[in-house]
């Protein structure tokens, strides 16, 4: 004999089975998959760390990773700020910094490679979550990366002031400059924005020692 | 070595009964993913991959399915479906589940799935479902392969990611076409596509 299947007993039952499969299918996969997942993530971070220090990834990033990193300075007691991880790439110290902003869709972030100096930027990566591909998304790029290189977060009196990311013609006041990436000005803002509020974050930290030749240039 | 019903099923969709340009159906995601060609050529994989899979699943359980609320419980297997596959590349394809980020949660609301699970597998069995999932997939990734391809071409003088426009061109005075980047852009080449289909076939409807 075949069923009803369209009473409402049937009906309400059918959609309980229904749910209560999927929940915890999902459920198991979660958890049977978070220990993977929570290692890839950590192996992202660290590769994102490698790219701002300017490494070649290679075939194996962790093994890389483990040989250039030497310290971990702990943050600010309430853990709201990630740790500043200290590495050693060619015999000079680099500190990396993580930065967290937003831009038009979504999040963006990345890590910011300091010179012993805590003035000069060795390196720099973004990330994002969901930048348009071929305008905002191209924060992630070589291009624009690199025009970081070599840019120095302080001012000649060695206050911080960031460096802003501004349209091509645009000069910035006090402050070293990258340009924008065209048709993306949202996002390239807010990565602008991103480095003066986390640096401004960090302000704590970049002032706890004695800051020495800071070059003033330009 | 297919029947014609099963050769209409599976290749159907690549022309006259194509999703994109024929049932006007997952539009609103040909416009997002397709600046570049590598997004789209991955959504239109994915799309694919989840579209057969729902189709499969459905149509082994289209008969237990209560007729008012079949829609939810569509919904449910493609949700359930993509959270899946989502979870699975986060494990094991790590990269891939970060460039295809709000793609993949994208696939829940395409219009095609809907249509496809709704119109097809539905009454149809399992076999057939699958085959007409791929067909529809296909048909929509070579869509958004064409669109993609052109607005990558004009807009950013690239395929890929890598220039295919000489810097030459550039040097002479050549420059990339900004509207291709706008979601407009992808409406009218979408258009443009539909016109063109529609003039080749015009002797078959």
């Amino acid at each position: 004999m075949k069923m009803n299947t369209n009473s409402n007993t049937y009906t309400i039952v059918y959609a309980t089975i229904v749910v209560i499969i999927v929940a915890v299918l999902l459920a198991v996969v979660s958890q049977v998959l978070s220990p993977l997942q929570q290692a890839n993530v950590k192996l992202d971070q660290q590769k994102q760390m490698l790219v701002a220090l300017n490494q070649e990834l290679g075939d194996d990033p962790a093994a890389l990773y483990e040989t250039l990193v030497r310290d971990t300075i702990k943050m600010d007691k309430d853990g709201k700020k990630a740790d500043v991880l200290v590495f050693e790439v060619d015999g000079a110290t680099k500190y990396v910094y993580r930065l967290h902003g937003a831009g038009l869709w979504g999040g963006i972030g990345g890590y910011l490679a300091l010179d012993e100096d805590k003035n000069t930027i060795f390196g720099i990566n973004f990330n994002h979550e969901s930048e348009t591909p071929g305008l905002g998304a191209l924060i992630v790029e070589k291009p624009f990366r690199e025009q970081f290189n070599g840019k120095h977060i302080r001012n000649a009196e060695g206050n911080i002031v960031s460096v802003a990311v501004l349209k091509k013609g645009n000069a910035a006041d006090g402050q070293e400059q990258v340009d924008a990436v065209s048709g993306a000005t949202i996002t390239s803002t807010g990565v602008s924005d991103m480095l003066k509020a986390n640096l401004e974050e960090y302000v704590e930290y970049l002032k706890m020692e004695e800051i020495e030749n800071v070059e003033p240039e330009d | 070595m297919l029947s014609q019903k099963t050769k209409d099923t599976l290749l159907g969709p690549l022309n006259v009964n194509n999703p994109v340009v024929v049932q006007v159906l997952g539009i609103c995601s040909a416009l997002a993913v397709t600046v570049q060609l590598k997004p789209a050529l991955v959504m239109g994989i994915a799309v694919t991959i989840i579209v057969a899979m729902a189709n499969v699943i459905v149509s082994l359980i289209r008969n237990t399915i209560p007729m008012r609320i079949r829609i939810i419980i569509q919904l449910v297997v493609v949700a359930a479906l993509v959270t899946l596959v989502s979870e699975v590349l986060k494990a094991f394809a790590y990269d891939v589940a970060m460039q295809l980020s709000v793609y993949l949660g994208l696939i829940i609301t395409n219009c095609i799935l809907m249509g496809r699970l709704e119109a097809f597998a539905m009454t149809n069995n399992a076999w057939d479902s699958f085959l007409d999932g791929l067909g529809n997939g296909f048909g929509y990734a070579i869509i958004l392969v064409i669109v993609a391809f052109f607005r990558e071409l004009l807009g950013s003088g690239a395929l890929l990611g890598y220039q295919v426009i000489p810097d030459s061109w550039y040097a002479a005075g050549y420059e990339n076409c900004g509207m291709m980047m706008m979601p407009a852009m992808a409406l009218i080449l979408v258009g443009c596509i539909i016109w063109a289909h529609r003039s080749i076939n015009k002797e078959e409807k």
